[in-house]
């Protein structure tokens, strides 16, 4: 159901009310900007605590709008608000929430937050919140671009933050000018799409491509580079160069902002553009997104087991688990051209978002691992630094195998019901192949998972020192873990809303 | 099928206590308080072994289907049911599992003196993992159970084990979890194939084409065969037995083995007849060898660990054998042999761990004459390996015969070869016994060895009089098997292919 495109400018008639949670973040963000200018060095975790209320805010604001499970468009079209966005949204402020949490201590002792420099690192990871909730309820390439470079600004500028730090810098540089890549990929896609269709709005494009009025051509050659731009953001195989260096050298906070919540928001881009636009051309997408797929997962779990650097294992790792969502974006229709065969595609493309929501709590704990372990002036950053923690603190070295055992998709862990759902929708192709290949290559990835697990347990601790964290980081750290057991052993809930929201959005 | 719906959930509560104490155990004990943490572990095991005795006394010999069932809704999403029951079939495993927990408790109460907290939780967890393969109906609670096994017996081979551990943990979970990742295809074949159902009774009756039955057995092989371990995979057994601690060894020998024998029951056999029949002879001819080769192998071993660890794949080569040649003595023996060589082969263990923890050896060519110094001892290591090499009169004995017997049914040559294990078995168990306990005394380390305090003793005798007790009268246990292997060996002579016309 399409709401009538208004065609007066008056903002009178346009509804406001889907926006209210962008619309609080923004003036929060900014009063927090203000309110922090006035604050002394000393006084920064009032930023911090108001940071965390606003995103709680801004889960209020949103969890009504799921619970009462309406779609919405507004702005001519252009935002929607539907149940699909509102659990993303609701999973992106939690992530956030989660990396400022893990992120304080560690951040503060780089001198991230003092010197000439204030809180604007809270206020950037506001402001990639903002952009990656455009992103989300985005139902025009305008919008969807617009939350893209929002985000990814706030991005570059935190990864900078160290001015000081070589390897920080190098990550910008990096980050920056590939990250431009994307987005002129993207960019020179979508005008081609446009120039096919002669529009920028979802809705029109799907039935535009639908009905076939469009020059495929065009259309094919416009979503080649929309797709390689996508996957240049999510860092899938072959556009992954990137992704290690950027999360080594990012400092650890800022990887976490830029390694977990922005996979929720390119998730949402892609059902966005590729099912809602352009599921006529699944054909063809789905071909693209088969070899980034495989590759992801090849390149991914071969080049993890080399890695000495835990947050360059963790980088490989993601882009393996990438291959695993890219694997269950592609199993929702079937029959080639035919999208008529769409039975199966709410479940396949929910699972795809349980996996990126189970990816993002899992990628949350094992960063903030590697945060608790660092301290002023040393970096936990080896493999080996995690020797013995099983001796120096026997519950966070259970959290950290719970972790672990998680991303190799072992249950009763979160990461098996993942794993499960996407090979569950594979198979209902009858892609047996294809599922072969990815349990094979969950089994290589096993080892460098297990390799962490030894570490912890069955090396003798080097450091004795002990593990110095505050409260909130514990008890969150802690409640991560446990999610991480309880969504596996009771995934029903979570997996019923992401199949609901799923088959209402695309129903929509 | 009809199925007896329980009063009290006592499988619930025979997966979940050891599972709920091992995270007390965890969570509350120190190394400074290493007895609390003893005792609580051994409340827990204790407690934990209490719910499965119902199990046995009240178990009907002669209803059909499931007993003592419990079933809710677990994943709605997938219709996946949190669906508990046990036939003859899986009956002995459950209490079992939760006895050989509490001798493994008592065997590492002196021994483990460091992470002791680590050890106790890691087997209480673990035994209420085993349980809930045992019991589980539905496909994925099973797989789900089957696979969070490998992640407490890593943690105790990796932690507690020898010095080569790193390398055998890794084996141990790298070559399970390879087995059972393909398996678990052949579980979502299945559900989408039965229109979204992960009843295991349900796929029973889910008729398959031959290609699908040979695929899906195939799938399945890969996990139970690993799991058992059949011959050409065997190959991580003997590492991780010779590095895990004593109570891993038991535990791995005892129980862990027997999950892939009781796959091959619960869903190769009844799932996939036909091809069952047809991959018979490849079974077959795969038992055979563990049978022999192995048990040759296992007779040129200087290390008395490596030595009962082949021992023990020769005897599980026995199981499948029984298994495969289709016929209800043949079938009950190979389930006999399972709950026997449960007794035997852990107390072969314990009598290892004894001498260990004097010795710190394993090699056989370091003892000679421990019955000069250990005469306890000596005496019950003789009774077990004659257990083990299946002497009359012991647990050990009957299962081998009644596999034998249908061996010898099934194809006289067969038999034949299956009855060399007696000779093998003899060979090996008793060749190490006069190495070790025989003889003079064999160096100054010999001379000094104490004989068995009150608590080795206590845990040796219990299995050994389960152990002779077993030998004496299998009654109870072949009674009750004799329903539901009838009912399984109807099952899969009735082709599933559609009639040819």
């Amino acid at each position: 159901m399409n709401p009538m495109i208004n065609t007066t400018l008056s903002a009178a008639s346009i509804n406001m009310a889907p926006l209210s949670a962008e619309i609080f973040l923004v003036v929060a963000s900014c009063a927090i900007l203000l309110i922090d200018m006035f604050l002394k060095e000393g006084k920064r975790d009032i930023t911090y605590v108001l940071s965390l209320l606003t995103l709680a805010g801004c889960a209020v604001i949103t969890w009504g709008d799921f619970n009462a499970g309406t779609t919405t468009y507004t702005f001519f079209n252009m935002f929607v608000s539907d149940p699909m966005a509102n659990l993303l949204k609701l999973f992106t402020y939690l992530a956030v929430a989660i990396t400022l949490v893990y992120s304080r201590q560690y951040s503060g002792d780089r001198g991230m937050m003092s010197g000439n420099m204030g809180g604007e690192i809270y206020v950037l990871a506001l402001f990639t919140t903002l952009g990656q909730m455009i992103m989300i309820s985005g139902n025009n390439m305008l919008p969807i671009y617009l939350g893209l470079e929002l985000m990814s600004l706030s991005l570059y500028a935190l990864v900078a933050m160290r001015r000081d730090h070589a390897t920080s810098t190098e990550a910008a540089m990096k980050y920056f000018i590939l990250g431009s890549l994307a987005s002129g990929f993207m960019l020179y896609g979508i005008s081609m799409i446009y120039g096919a269709t002669g529009s920028l709005d979802i809705t029109t494009i799907a039935k535009l491509t639908a009905a076939g009025a469009a020059n495929h051509t065009i259309l094919v050659f416009g979503l080649v580079f929309v797709v390689a731009g996508m996957a240049f953001k999510l860092g899938a195989v072959p556009f992954h160069m990137w992704v290690p260096d950027v999360y080594q050298g990012s400092p650890t906070g800022v990887t976490l902002l830029l390694g977990a919540a922005p996979k929720l928001a390119s998730f949402a881009m892609m059902i966005r553009i590729l099912v809602e636009g352009l599921l006529p051309m699944a054909f063809d997408w789905q071909q693209m997104l088969l070899a980034l797929a495989v590759l992801s997962l090849a390149v991914g779990n071969l080049t993890a087991i080399a890695q000495t650097n835990i947050k360059r294992m963790l980088a490989y790792s993601t882009i393996a688990q990438l291959g695993f969502v890219l694997l269950g974006m592609m199993a929702g229709v079937t029959g080639g051209k035919d999208a008529g065969s769409a039975a199966n595609a709410a479940p396949a493309y929910s699972a795809a978002m349980y996996y990126t929501i189970t990816y993002v709590l899992t990628t949350l704990g094992s960063f903030g691992l590697v945060m608790m372990l660092a301290r002023s002036g040393f970096e936990a950053e080896e493999i080996a630094d995690f020797k013995g923690l099983a001796k120096r603190s026997p519950w966070y070295a259970v959290v950290m195998t719970v972790l672990m055992f998680s991303l190799a998709g072992v249950p009763p862990m979160m990461g098996f019901m993942a794993k499960w759902a996407v090979l569950q929708a594979v198979v209902a192709t009858g892609q047996y192949w294809l599922a072969i290949v990815a349990v094979l290559f969950s089994l290589i990835g096993a080892y460098y998972y297990l390799r962490v697990v030894k570490t912890i347990w069955f090396d003798d601790a080097v450091d004795v020192s002990p593990i110095s964290t505050p409260m909130d980081m514990r008890v969150v750290l802690s409640l991560n873990g446990i999610l991480v057991v309880l969504l596996g052993v009771m995934p029903g809930g979570l997996l019923a809303a992401c199949l609901s929201a799923m088959t209402q959005t695309l129903g929509s | 099928m009809q199925s007896t719906i329980s009063s009290y959930p006592y499988l619930s509560l025979s997966v979940w206590l050891p599972i709920i104490f091992g995270v007390i155990v965890l969570a509350v004990g120190r190394d400074s308080k290493a007895g609390f943490t003893r005792v609580l572990s051994l409340i827990g095991a204790v407690v934990s072994f209490l719910p499965t005795i119902p199990l046995f006394t009240q178990f009907s010999n002669t209803a059909h289907g499931p007993q003592f069932v419990e079933k809710a809704a677990w994943i709605e999403r997938f219709n996946i049911q949190y669906y508990l029951g046990i036939d003859g079939l899986s009956l002995w495993f459950v209490p079992l599992t939760a006895f050989i927990t509490i001798i493994v408790v008592i065997s590492a109460w002196q021994v483990i003196e460091e992470r002791v907290a680590q050890y106790m939780g890691s087997f209480l967890m673990l035994s209420g993992l085993m349980i809930g393969v045992f019991v589980a109906l539905d496909g994925l609670l099973f797989y789900f159970f089957f696979e969070a096994t490998l992640i407490p017996m890593f943690i105790i081979i990796g932690v507690f084990g020898g010095p080569n551990r790193v390398y055998a943990a890794f084996k141990f979970f790298l070559y399970t979890f390879m087995g059972s990742l393909l398996t678990l295809i052949a579980i979502i074949y299945l559900y989408n194939k039965s229109g979204g159902s992960f009843d295991i009774l349900a796929w029973h009756q889910l008729p398959l084409t031959m290609t699908e039955q040979v695929l899906v057995f195939i799938a399945f092989l890969m996990a139970f065969a690993v799991k058992v371990p059949m011959f050409p995979v065997h190959t991580w057994l003997p590492d991780a037995h010779v590095e895990a601690p004593t109570g891993g060894s038991v535990v791995l020998a005892a129980i862990m083995l027997k999950l892939g024998g009781y796959g091959f029951l619960r869903f190769s056999l009844p799932i996939a007849p036909d091809a069952s029949h047809y991959l018979a002879p490849l079974i077959i001819v795969l038992s055979l060898i563990a049978v022999i080769y192995i048990g040759l192998v296992a007779m040129v071993q200087k290390d008395m660990k490596k030595l009962v660890a082949y021992s023990s794949i020769a005897h599980m080569g026995f199981v499948t054998l029984g298994f495969f040649i289709f016929n209800e003595i043949g079938v009950q023996g190979g389930i006999v042999q399972m709950i026997s060589h449960g007794f035997v082969s852990g107390a072969m263990f314990l009598c290892i761990g004894v001498l260990y923890d004097r010795m710190h050896s394993r090699e056989i060519a370091d003892y000679g004459g421990v019955v000069n110094r250990m005469p306890k001892f000596a005496a019950f290591s003789v009774l077990f390996a004659m257990a083990n090499c299946g002497l009359p009169a012991t647990s050990g004995f009957v299962g081998e015969f009644m596999v034998i017997l249908g061996a010898v049914q099934f194809n006289f040559w067969t038999g034949l070869l299956a009855a060399t294990a007696l000779i093998l078995g003899a060979a090996y168990s008793l060749w190490m016994v006069k190495r070790v306990v025989f003889g003079k005394i064999g160096n100054k380390h010999v001379a000094e060895l104490t004989d068995l305090n009150g608590r080795e003793f206590f845990m040796l005798g219990v299995l050994a009089i389960l152990t002779i007790y077993m030998g004496l009268y299998p009654a109870p246990f072949t009674d009750s098997l004799q329903v539901s292997v009838a009912d399984l060996l109807q099952h899969v002579s009735v082709s599933k292919l559609p009639a040819m016309h």
